[in-house]
């Protein structure tokens, strides 16, 4: 966690502030088109991000169709589509 | 001599009629069932100790026994408000105190429309398995003994979706309890129960956690359920996540076990509502919840059990109790 990149993830917060109240729970990728037919699980490139472990998220980011889905089923109403745009924006700089 | 009224004859209600009646006052208690007791009577078992709830009911009932205390059932509440003179008047008699005890009802489960509830009938609520837990029969949807038996915590409860944000505090352990009592019934099938977190706050509750793993093999799976739909031969897909596995799953299971959380009841929305002492989610509410908890904003209208916020049965009793000793002391 010392060297985690916090700065990033302070940016994500700032322009997301739903994802605050992630639990962590599962039922985003449990539902995600992506994730049916790839390896592709949104929860665990959340949780990175959020612990700073960004370096292959870009790339596994690609998979996601932005459907919207797992915002459906997000019990903390999490907006997990502004999420998403913003944590590859975040990755692209 | 005073006058005391109390609506609702759920553990709260029996059991401040109990205490205001061995004190010598007259107590009428009010009923809109046929019969009193409430969320109880659909019990078979109480967590932790797997108490007969029939048993416990029937103590319960035997503390109405009174010849100071009436109770009136088929009586639900049409009118309910403060006299000139300060007192109360309930369905046109007027009492000097009044005690709210309407209790809790159930989330209906067929308001998560992805869980398939209504739809399928290997999905049951925690509600109907209780029920069958009471006729110590357990069946999926063909009728046969299920090999397989899912429960879902934080049915309707901790979801933003259905606006319910708190924690309904009882389904955990209950979940637990059930999947205990499944495993009495069932030796061989095998028990899951899927959580977001696990909070066994009460005593001995724990323990039995640990027993759930420990002597009836439960296995929990930590990961919300986000999606249940019926199969072609009558049994239920899911789709989760074992987030501690950091994999997605699909698992097909004879039952699908709902875990509903608890709202307030019909008659608590109303008289809350047009009493003015409407707290969070409809909620009746207390002047305070740490030192004045039975009393309300109007003199002479009073409140108990889970009619303010989830609550066990334990709880409530003590609570009843709680708010027939504040009746008291106002005079
Ligand atoms: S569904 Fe919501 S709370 Fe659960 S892991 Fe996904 S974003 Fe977090
Ligand atoms: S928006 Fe992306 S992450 Fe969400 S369900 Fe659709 S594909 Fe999956
Ligand atoms: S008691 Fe457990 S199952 Fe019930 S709402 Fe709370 S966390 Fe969920």
């Amino acid at each position: 966690m010392d060297a985690a990149d916090s700065a990033r993830r302070a940016q994500l917060l700032a322009s997301v502030p739903s994802y605050r109240l992630c639990i962590g729970c599962g039922a985003c990728s449990a539902t995600c088109s992506a994730g049916q037919f790839t390896q592709f699980n949104i929860r665990r490139i959340h949780t990175a991000f959020n612990c700073g472990q960004t370096d292959t998220l870009a790339e596994q980011l690609d998979s996601c169709m932005l459907c919207g889905k797992c915002m459906l089923v997000c019990p903390r109403g999490v907006n997990l589509r502004s999420l998403i745009i913003r944590m590859r924006q975040l990755l692209a700089n | 001599m005073n006058k005391f009224a109390i609506i609702g004859t759920g553990p709260a209600g029996i059991e401040a009629a109990a205490t205001l009646a061995a004190h010598h006052n007259e107590v009428d208690i009010y009923e809109q069932e046929n019969a009193p007791l409430g969320n109880i009577r659909d019990k078979a078992f109480l967590f932790p100790n797997f108490a007969d709830a029939d048993e416990v009911a029937g103590r319960l009932l035997a503390r109405l026994d009174h010849p100071l205390i009436h109770l009136y059932t088929d009586k639900g509440i049409d009118q309910l408000e403060e006299t000139p003179d300060g007192g109360w008047s309930v369905n046109g008699n007027t009492y000097s105190r009044v005690l709210l005890a309407t209790g809790y009802r159930t989330f209906d489960a067929g308001r998560k429309e992805e869980l398939g509830y209504g739809i399928y009938r290997g999905i049951r609520s925690s509600l109907e398995m209780e029920q069958m837990l009471r006729e110590q029969k357990i069946t999926n949807a063909n009728g046969d003994k299920p090999q397989r038996i899912v429960f879902l915590q934080c049915v309707g409860s901790r979801d933003e979706k259905t606006g319910n944000l708190y924690c309904s505090k009882l389904c955990c352990v209950t979940a637990v309890k059930q999947a205990i009592e499944t495993r009495k019934l069932l030796p061989d099938a095998e028990i899951f129960i899927f959580y977001m977190d696990l909070r066994m706050w009460g005593q001995h509750y724990e323990e039995l956690y640990r027993q759930a793993q420990q002597e009836y093999g439960i296995r929990f799976v930590r990961g919300r359920i986000s999606e249940a739909g019926g199969t072609y031969d009558g049994r239920v897909q899911i789709k989760s996540e074992d987030t501690l596995m950091g994999l997605p799953l699909k698992i097909t299971t004879d039952l699908l076990v709902l875990m509903v959380g608890m709202e307030p009841s019909e008659g608590t929305r109303r008289l809350a509502g047009q009493c003015h002492i409407c707290g969070d989610y409809g909620f009746a509410q207390s002047i305070d919840p740490h030192t004045d908890d039975n009393r309300t904003a109007h003199r002479g209208l009073y409140v108990a059990g889970a009619c303010k916020r989830p609550m066990t049965l334990t709880d409530a009793i003590a609570d009843g109790r709680s708010a027939a000793v504040v009746m008291l002391a106002e005079g």
